[in-house]
């Protein structure tokens, strides 16, 4: 299968080098077309969003209110801190220009003239790299006035966050984006209506805004047979973990996820030919699975990388494609330890601004630090669960169902493991190691 | 401290005037991030209150909507650091790769604990959360240089760099500052 977005990865990414392969030739062809058809051409290609809600685009695109007089604007999110999600990053390092191409497509077809590049501030290396594209963009009259002799007129800006995963949820980013702090704000009015600067605003990920330009070069129609069903296209699946071979994979939707990590096309299988115990498939966020239920659903057919098989069997034996961060776990991974890092993670992110967020997530991060301590009751693991019931579905925005979903689903399929830290500590390894690295007593 | 005058090199001043350019009429505010990543590279890697003013004074904004701002983002620092501020991924892909053995490391080896800052000045260790680069784990960030696939041989060697260069290095680093400025677009 061709590669749509990292394909021709070389040492520079000049817009020569880019032209040279074909670069903005999608763009001429849509200055060329009416807006609206390049709607219908997104839509008609199933393009779903990358970065993890997985919302058909085209459909986004058509809720854009048009009052007159109002400016609008397209914001890309390319603030990317979902914990295992690492390709927005390496195809702005590579590829800038497939972005800035997107990026003005896109925004003709929204009617945007000033759109923003919203990149996390951690990234500075990327944000110099795409200001240099913008900058050679310009000078070859493919951003400013009169874009190749359209009529269109577009500026184009990078702009850099200050460190918080919060602000990836689409109206903290506006929120920031304004200069504020990273506070979600409540929904509606949606940002399609109400969004930056009070202007009708459209968020997308960088990896779907890439994904415009294959669509507008091939036709929406062609686009939409590769894949299987309603997951159409090419996805970048970030690979981190216990695998021979990490880093980013462009994958038609529809490979099994037991080739996808044992092919030599893609992970290459489990490190020192350890056994694969769990694996966590879309960014933190997404319930993780164990083994039998990653490979095979539990009706026992084989579970495909598509945003419908990942999640057949719901939360009870499912998870979800997510951001495409694939965290692989061997035979040696405590599930107990990990589960307590991501809590830390979501208290640490947590904006504080609803009472179950901020609480809720301080308290699982406390409890499950008790059972490193080897100070874990059975009691601990229910009360657990009772906390992460009580923030799923009951906060401003999804970091508290981010924060719940990984508590819920490790006890759901590993409370044993739970029990095992309970009953004997002094058997598991990472209590000692936690001892040992805290220079406390040896239990 | 209290006697230097407090305020932007000309080219600083220069690349802010641009950058706010790039936010409509009146929402000059919407700067304020890229502005205070300047200002940390301006004034020894750190916001005090007296930088905060400035850039509010910038800004034409008030200093609590500067300090609001600065408080609620990690990579402003509020305190002094040291030169080189190390900055050590500890999320999930990375520490199931190992980076609780390179925080430990080089505690040990510098003498301080995450947090801390080395008697020299030299550096600050700061443990982060996930930077988007698990697939090379573990990794560590040092200004707006990402060290990845690190080991501990690879840390030694890294640390002793920086420590011969002796300079100070931040997350929108000077060069971008001197030499680039040019570059960026109104
Ligand atoms: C806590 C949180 C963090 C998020 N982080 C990101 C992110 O880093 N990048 C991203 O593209 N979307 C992120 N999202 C999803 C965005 O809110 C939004 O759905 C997305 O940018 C829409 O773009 P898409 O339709 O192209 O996927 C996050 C959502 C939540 C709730
Ligand atoms: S759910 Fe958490 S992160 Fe989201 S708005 Fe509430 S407190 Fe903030
Ligand atoms: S977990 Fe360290 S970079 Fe993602």
């Amino acid at each position: 299968m061709a590669k749509l977005l990292i394909d021709n990865i070389t040492s520079s990414c000049s817009l020569s080098d880019y032209k040279s392969y074909g670069g903005y030739t999608a763009l001429e062809k849509a200055l060329k077309l009416k807006p609206e058809e390049i709607v219908a051409e997104v839509q008609k290609s199933g393009l779903r969003g990358r970065g993890g809600a997985g919302f058909p685009t085209g459909m986004k695109w058509s809720f854009i209110a048009k009052p007159e007089g109002v400016p609008r604007h397209l914001v890309c999110n390319a603030d990317e801190s979902e914990p295992g999600t690492f390709k927005d990053r390496y195809l702005m390092q590579h590829k800038p220009h497939i972005l800035v191409e997107g990026m003005i497509i896109s925004s003709y077809a929204l009617g945007a003239n000033t759109s923003y590049i919203y990149i996390r501030g951690e990234m500075m290396f990327q944000f110099h790299i795409l200001q240099n594209a913008i900058d050679e963009a310009y000078a070859a009259g493919l951003l400013g006035k009169n874009i190749l002799n359209s009529g269109f007129n577009l500026d184009l800006h990078v702009h850099c966050g200050g460190g918080a995963y919060i602000c990836g949820e689409e109206t903290a980013l506006i929120e920031s984006l304004e200069g504020k702090r990273g506070n979600p704000r409540i929904k509606p009015p949606f940002p399609a209506v109400k969004g930056v600067w009070d202007r009708p605003t459209v968020v997308n990920n960088v990896e779907t805004i890439a994904a415009v330009v294959p669509i507008i070069n091939m036709g929406g129609e062609a686009y939409a047979k590769i894949g299987v069903g309603k997951s159409t296209g090419t996805k970048l699946i970030s690979a981190s973990g216990h695998i021979n071979k990490p880093g980013v994979y462009e994958i038609e939707l529809g490979v099994p996820v037991e080739e996808f990590i044992y092919s030599e096309n893609y992970c290459g299988g489990i490190k020192g030919g350890r056994k694969l115990k769990a694996v966590v498939a879309g960014g933190s966020s997404v319930p993780i699975l164990p083994a039998e239920l990653i490979l095979k659903t539990a009706k026992g057919e084989p579970r495909l990388m598509t945003y419908e098989s990942l999640s057949e069997g719901g939360f009870a034996t499912g998870t979800m494609l997510g951001s495409g961060g694939f965290i692989v776990m061997d035979e040696s991974t405590s599930i107990v330890k990990n589960l307590f890092n991501f809590s830390r993670f979501y208290h640490h992110e947590s904006c504080g601004q609803c009472s179950p967020c901020r609480e809720g997530t301080m308290w699982m991060e406390k409890i499950l630090r008790k059972f490193l301590e080897g100070r874990g009751t059975s009691a601990d693991i229910d009360l657990l669960w009772d906390v992460q019931g009580k923030i799923e579905g009951k906060t401003i925005c999804p970091l508290g169902d981010a924060a719940a979903w990984p508590v819920a689903s490790a006890i759901r399929h590993f409370r044993a493991e739970f029990e095992e830290y309970v009953k004997n500590p002094q058997n598991i390894k990472d209590v000692r190691h936690y001892y040992r690295l805290n220079n406390l007593q040896e239990l | 401290m209290a006697n230097k005058k407090i305020e932007f090199s000309p080219e600083a001043l220069e690349l802010v005037h641009r950058i706010i350019k790039r936010y409509p009429e009146g929402k000059q505010k919407s700067a304020i991030l890229p502005i205070l990543h300047i200002a940390q590279a301006e004034f020894d890697g750190w916001l005090s209150a007296p930088v905060m003013d400035y850039v509010a004074s910038i800004l034409k904004i008030l200093p609590i909507e500067v300090y609001e701002v600065a408080t609620f983002y990690s990579m402003f620092n509020l305190k002094p650091v040291g030169k080189c501020l190390i900055e050590v991924c500890r999320t999930g892909p990375c520490w199931l790769m190992g980076a609780e053995d390179v925080v430990k490391y080089i505690e040990k080896k510098l003498n301080i604990k995450e947090g801390e800052t080395t008697k020299d000045g030299m550096f600050t260790l700061k443990t982060v959360e996930c930077l988007a680069a698990c697939g090379s784990a573990p990794m560590m960030q040092v200004g707006e240089t990402y060290h990845e696939n690190l080991t501990l041989e690879k840390v030694d060697s890294i640390l002793q760099d920086y420590k011969s260069k002796g300079e100070l290095v931040t997350h929108w680093d000077k060069k971008h500052i001197a030499t680039n400025y040019t570059n960026l677009h109104e």
